[in-house]
């Protein structure tokens, strides 16, 4: 049994959150390691606010929701205002600069990046910040290899958008080495 | 083959329900798709055809139960799921497909009510209406999963019952777990033990579609395989002819739910988690277990002496478990997202030995691991 990890991905409708969720988990069990995903939704398609849960190892059976996680990605202001207050000490938030200020939270670690404008720029397609995010993401907190998360990204992703999903996903790593090493 | 099924995957619950539905050689599905229950009909409508089954979207639940009572009538194995507002609207069918003994499988993945309620948010309340939603007296079978993997288990052994009893079974999942997504290893085909309605022997001039065999269960005769036979929700003797005869009622009634009753050791499921020494048990099912299962590890944390005891089966309900229970811990309770439907039943059972006490909640929350930790502390100081 390994160590429960709990990571919250949150932002609004429409930005892809759920999606990078399934993504996320995916990865984590071509690792061999137990997950459970979740999310919360309103019943409209877009706009409102959107939350995936992803909690790796831990007890079978257990909680199947997320008490107080240990990162975060938050990619809208309401998101990041409602749960980087929740993170467990020492844990980490990962912040879309294009739609959240930098927060004057203590006790964890921030990653204030331009995820969304990286998609823009970069891609010409916003659709694609969740990928930069979770490029971010799997890079900093290492939870899972590259080649998983990859390989999540091609089995869930449709065939026509795989290699700009897949540059996303490069966008957003790079994204983190450039960060950490400021 | 067999190793690529092997394999762990993450699934959703509802997609595990699917994929059990034909493993399980379910071929018919009719329904009308509804909010938390809709990936269900989208995987069969994907994959259903693919097996050589049908597939129909009907044009509301009344019709969808109806169908599903049709195609199981000429042989198929029939599932349709569905949420509370469908399911509401089924029951008057369910009780046909009671009283004219037809296996078939309804799923209700359960979100918060009444009526059309909270569309994506969990509840429990329908535990009651799967009892008695339809009128009169009769036999329920209905099962209640708290994981994906469990899902996937119950859905089959669901399909499995409704063919050994002839009756409908149901499957009770919450939003929650049927939204879950978790790690899941499919058992290859050949290890998923199928149970087929027993079927007359062919050319048995003494046949007679309702005269039992020796466990209560009339073999089945498929309409079209060769036996004419009538089929009917008023009460009918053996031959399927309604009747007005007090004795032919009371036999059929009687026997409609003894060929359950008799059988309940081959339905009762529940499953216990530090129950051994137990001082105050919590008692809860779907999702809700898993929070109470946190909850009494945080519990034992604090040196309360508290364990989980998880009812699988809901109908018919293991009650003798709670009778046992019942003598030897300080009190029980009931953590359910309803006002107290079980909790009612267990304490019937539990018939004044120990204390039961409700934890309910009707907000369209999954009950949390702190809320029931809160009640156990309450209790055990209180007690």
């Amino acid at each position: 049994m390994t160590e429960r990890v709990e990571i919250c991905l949150s932002g609004s409708g429409g930005q892809g959150i759920i999606l990078a969720g399934i993504i996320l988990a995916d990865a984590v069990i071509r690792e061999g390691k137990s997950v459970v995903q979740s999310q919360s939704y309103g019943p409209e398609a877009r706009g409102g606010a959107s939350r995936a849960e992803v909690i790796i190892g831990g007890d079978e059976l257990d909680y199947p929701k997320i008490n107080s996680p240990d990162i975060l990605l938050a990619m809208s202001q309401e998101a990041s205002d409602k749960y980087l207050k929740r993170l467990r000490q020492g844990g980490m938030g990962i912040l879309d600069s294009t739609y959240v200020g930098l927060p004057s939270e203590s006790g964890v670690k921030v990653f204030h990046l331009p995820i969304s404008s990286m998609a823009i720029t970069r891609l010409g397609r916003e659709m694609m910040a969740n990928m930069v995010a979770l490029g971010a993401l799997v890079r900093i907190t290492g939870i899972v290899g590259r080649e998983s998360i990859e390989e999540a990204v091609r089995a869930r992703v449709p065939l026509g958008s795989l290699d700009m999903n897949l540059s996303a996903l490069d966008m957003g790593r790079e994204l983190a080495i450039k960060f950490s090493s400021q | 083959m067999a190793s690529v099924m092997q394999m762990a995957r993450l699934m959703q619950g509802n997609e595990a329900v699917a994929e059990a539905a034909i493993a399980a050689g379910v071929n018919f599905y009719a329904g009308y798709p509804i909010t938390p229950s809709t990936e269900i009909a989208e995987f069969m409508a994907r994959k259903l055809p693919l097996t050589g089954g049908v597939f129909i979207q009907m044009e509301d639940e009344i019709s969808s139960m109806a169908a599903i009572i049709g195609a199981s009538l000429t042989g198929a194995k029939a599932i349709t799921a569905t949420s509370g507002p469908g399911f509401s609207l089924m029951q008057e069918n369910i009780g046909y497909a009671v009283m004219a003994e037809v296996p078939c499988v309804i799923i209700n993945v359960m979100r918060l009510g009444p009526s059309t309620g909270m569309p994506t948010a969990p509840g429990q309340g329908d535990v009651m209406q799967a009892r008695w939603g339809t009128h009169g007296d009769h036999p329920v079978i209905a099962l209640c999963p708290s994981s994906v993997t469990e899902s996937y288990e119950l859905t089959v052994r669901a399909v499995n019952l409704a063919e050994r009893f002839r009756t409908p079974v149901i499957l009770l999942l919450d939003e929650v777990v049927a939204h879950l997504r978790e790690r899941i290893i499919l058992p290859a085909q050949e290890d998923i033990k199928l149970i087929n309605r027993v079927k007359p022997a062919g050319n048995d001039s003494s046949y007679l579609p309702y005269r039992p065999i020796d466990n209560g269960i009339p073999p089945m005769s498929d309409i079209g395989g060769g036996y004419r036979h009538n089929v009917t929700g008023l009460v009918h003797d053996e031959r399927g002819i309604p009747s007005n005869d007090p004795g032919v009622a009371g036999a059929l009634i009687s026997r409609l739910m003894t060929k359950v009753a008799d059988y309940t050791g081959e339905i009762y499921m529940s499953d216990g988690y530090l129950l051994e020494d137990a001082e105050i048990a919590v008692v809860a099912y779907g999702a809700v277990a898993r929070s109470a299962r946190r909850a009494v590890k945080e519990a034992r944390q604090d040196q309360i002496a508290a364990g989980l005891w998880r009812p699988v089966s809901l109908w018919p309900f293991p009650g003798k478990e709670i009778e046992e229970l019942s003598r030897r811990v300080r009190c029980i309770i009931v953590a359910e997202m309803n006002s107290g439907q079980m909790a009612g039943e267990v304490e019937r059972h539990a018939g004044g030995r120990c204390p039961v006490v409700s934890l309910a909640k009707v907000n369209g929350e999954l009950i949390a691991p702190g809320e029931i930790h809160r009640r156990i502390r309450e209790v055990y100081t209180g007690a």
